[in-house]
């Protein structure tokens, strides 16, 4: 797939995202507790660990949806800490979610041009009094969106099709799609190929890497599918139990005793966790 | 039968009028409905106690303190305006994150707190309205259309019309959907949902308002004038809870049947015919004739 150039692809200027010392209660339960680590401009990095160990509320303490009790998350060095998810989609920030979360009864484009939303010049309210203006925009919307995101993801011949009645793995693309359309610095994908076939998996790590590698954005991604992590990321942290056990490339997290344990659940023998990773 | 024996084409002709202009009012309600259930899928049951707010806000500026009509009405819709945003800040979004069973109950409490307090300002005596709409009766073909009947008429399908249209074509409008088929998703996409929520309530309660003032205008103010609603659900049920363009349809349809009815068998028919409109399409289209049909595929 490398060699056949793709459409248009915008080139995007990568973020760096720090998450510092960052813990999150409920009630008397530590979700996370004081997490570190950095996300490198254009890397693919990885957050994995057992079930519960509190990923995706280290994902939704970075995508504003739940507020940290201590600690900071920064982009490109920027504290964002206390800036509401809805701004951080503006200042670059995408996410897709674990169980797919696509405007049901919209059109695939419709749902991807919504995405494009954040970055329209004219506001909903006045785009309501100069309407010739906010159309035109509309128009350019729609041809870049189709140019960019629908043509890169493959998606031409279901754009006009509701979102509902599409399978499983195209839903999860076409929230990729509109995660892309955001013309996001950072994407942050929750599972994105949870439930997924083999073919399903590899179609979408395919569009993983392409997009990194041809719109240059910062991947962040959270995945159960050890196989597909190993794969595609350079950088891999591990979360056990709340707490950041590991982190570093995909072959010396693979190694750590640590981590084998934390995903074997006692000190076994780490060649059955080598088949488990693999 | 032979009650219908002198009945004249004219007369039905006549009837069907005073019918549609009735239903103007009820559509006019209806959208006012569907905004609110558009944007934060809240089915809200006081839509017509907050018709009656307007009405009585309108009877303080205008017969309280004799200001202007020209300076009553916006006055009226500013206040209607505010009062719809209190609500929702208030009562509606600490609900958000709960069951829409809850936001739900929280309305029929609504229609009792907004009756409380109209009725501790202005009293439950009926009132009447000062004439603000011209006297001229219309003339349209040889039927006789009462000047009230046809200004709300005109008034309610100017407003409508262009909610249809800005509803149809602002990007604002799909915003609003977004959030309410997913608010999660609208804020990583960067939709200000509290926003959404206010705004929709916020204009919901104009609407309505502005409904109750010509309501009011027709037939005169009171506590009990919410009851209005009652109709509205039935309009809005059987256009589908979140299609502007089916509470139109669907609510000049139900003024229609309810005023042929009424004069055919008489006005305890009334009600009989539109809950039976109702019942009809709720087990042959549920989700009303415009609504969207949600795809479940499992």
């Amino acid at each position: 797939m490398g060699d056949v150039p793709k459409a248009n692809a915008p080139t995007l200027k990568a973020a760096r995202l720090d998450v510092e010392d960052i813990s999150l209660r409920f009630g008397g339960v530590k979700a996370i507790d004081g997490v570190s680590f950095s996300v490198e401009p254009g890397s693919i990095t990885a957050l994995i660990g057992p079930n519960g160990a509190g990923k995706t509320s280290c994902f939704n303490a970075i995508s504003g949806f739940y507020k940290p009790n201590s600690g900071r998350v920064k982009l490109d060095g920027r504290d964002i800490t206390e800036v509401p998810a809805r701004d951080r989609a503006a200042l670059g920030l995408a996410r897709t979610f674990q169980n797919i979360a696509l405007f049901r009864g919209m059109t695939v484009l419709d749902n991807i041009k919504l995405g494009r939303h954040v970055h329209l010049k004219s506001g909903l309210f006045s785009s309501l009094l100069y309407f010739g203006a906010a159309q035109r925009e509309e128009m350019q919307l729609r041809a870049e969106v189709e140019r960019e995101v629908i043509d890169f993801l493959e998606l031409d011949h279901i754009r006009n099709v509701p979102v509902a009645i599409l399978p499983y793995g195209l839903q999860k693309k076409v929230e990729l799609a509109r995660a892309l359309a955001m013309r996001p610095r950072v994407l942050m994908l929750d599972e994105p190929v949870a439930g997924m076939n083999r073919e399903e998996t590899e179609d979408m790590a395919r569009a993983i890497l392409d997009v990194r590698d041809e719109w240059g954005v910062t991947v962040l991604l959270v995945e159960h599918d050890m196989g597909m992590v190993m794969d595609i990321s350079d950088h891999v942290a591990v979360l056990n139990f709340g707490r950041l056990i590991a982190a570093g490339a995909p072959a010396e997290v693979r190694a750590n005793p640590e981590v084998i344990t934390a995903y074997l659940g006692s000190t076994g023998d780490p060649r059955r966790a080598e088949t488990e990773a693999a | 039968m032979d009650k219908w024996a002198n009945l004249e084409f004219i007369d039905l002709v006549e009837t069907s009028l005073a019918g549609f202009g009735t239903g103007a009012l009820m559509a006019l309600t209806g959208v006012a409905f569907v905004i609110i259930y558009k944007a934060t899928k809240v089915i809200n049951l006081a839509i017509g106690e907050m018709l009656m707010v307007g009405a009585f806000v309108f009877y303080g500026f205008s017969a309280g303190l004799a200001l202007p009509i020209w300076a009553s009405i916006p006055a009226t819709l500013i206040v209607c305006a505010l009062v719809g945003g209190i609500i929702e800040r208030t009562m509606i979004r600490p609900l958000m994150k709960d069951n829409p069973v809850s936001v739900f109950m929280v309305t029929i409490g609504l229609t009792s707190i907004l009756i409380g307090l109209v009725e501790l300002i202005w009293s439950a005596e009926p009132r009447r309205l000062p004439e603000f709409l011209p006297q001229q009766p219309l003339i349209l073909w040889d039927a006789f259309v009462p000047s009230k009947t046809a200004y709300s008429f005109l008034i309610s399908a100017v407003v409508v019309a262009v909610l249809i249209t800005v509803f149809a074509f602002w990007r604002g409008g799909i915003a609003l959907r977004a959030t309410a088929t997913d608010r999660a998703a609208a804020s990583s996409v960067g939709i200000n949902v509290a926003g959404v929520f206010s705004f929709s309530w916020m204009l919901a309660a104009v609407v309505a308002g502005l409904a109750g003032i010509l309501v009011g205008s027709v037939g005169g103010i009171s506590s009990a004038m919410g009851l209005f609603g009652l109709s509205v659900f039935v309009v809005v049920i059987v256009g589908g809870l979140d299609s502007i363009t089916g509470a139109l349809v669907a609510g000049l349809f139900v003024g229609w049947l309810e005023a042929m009815v009424g004069r055919l068998f008489g006005g305890e028919f009334k009600l009989l015919a539109t809950f039976s409109i109702l019942l009809i399409v709720l087990v042959v289209r549920p989700y009303g004739l415009f609504g969207t049909h949600e795809i479940e595929r499992l």
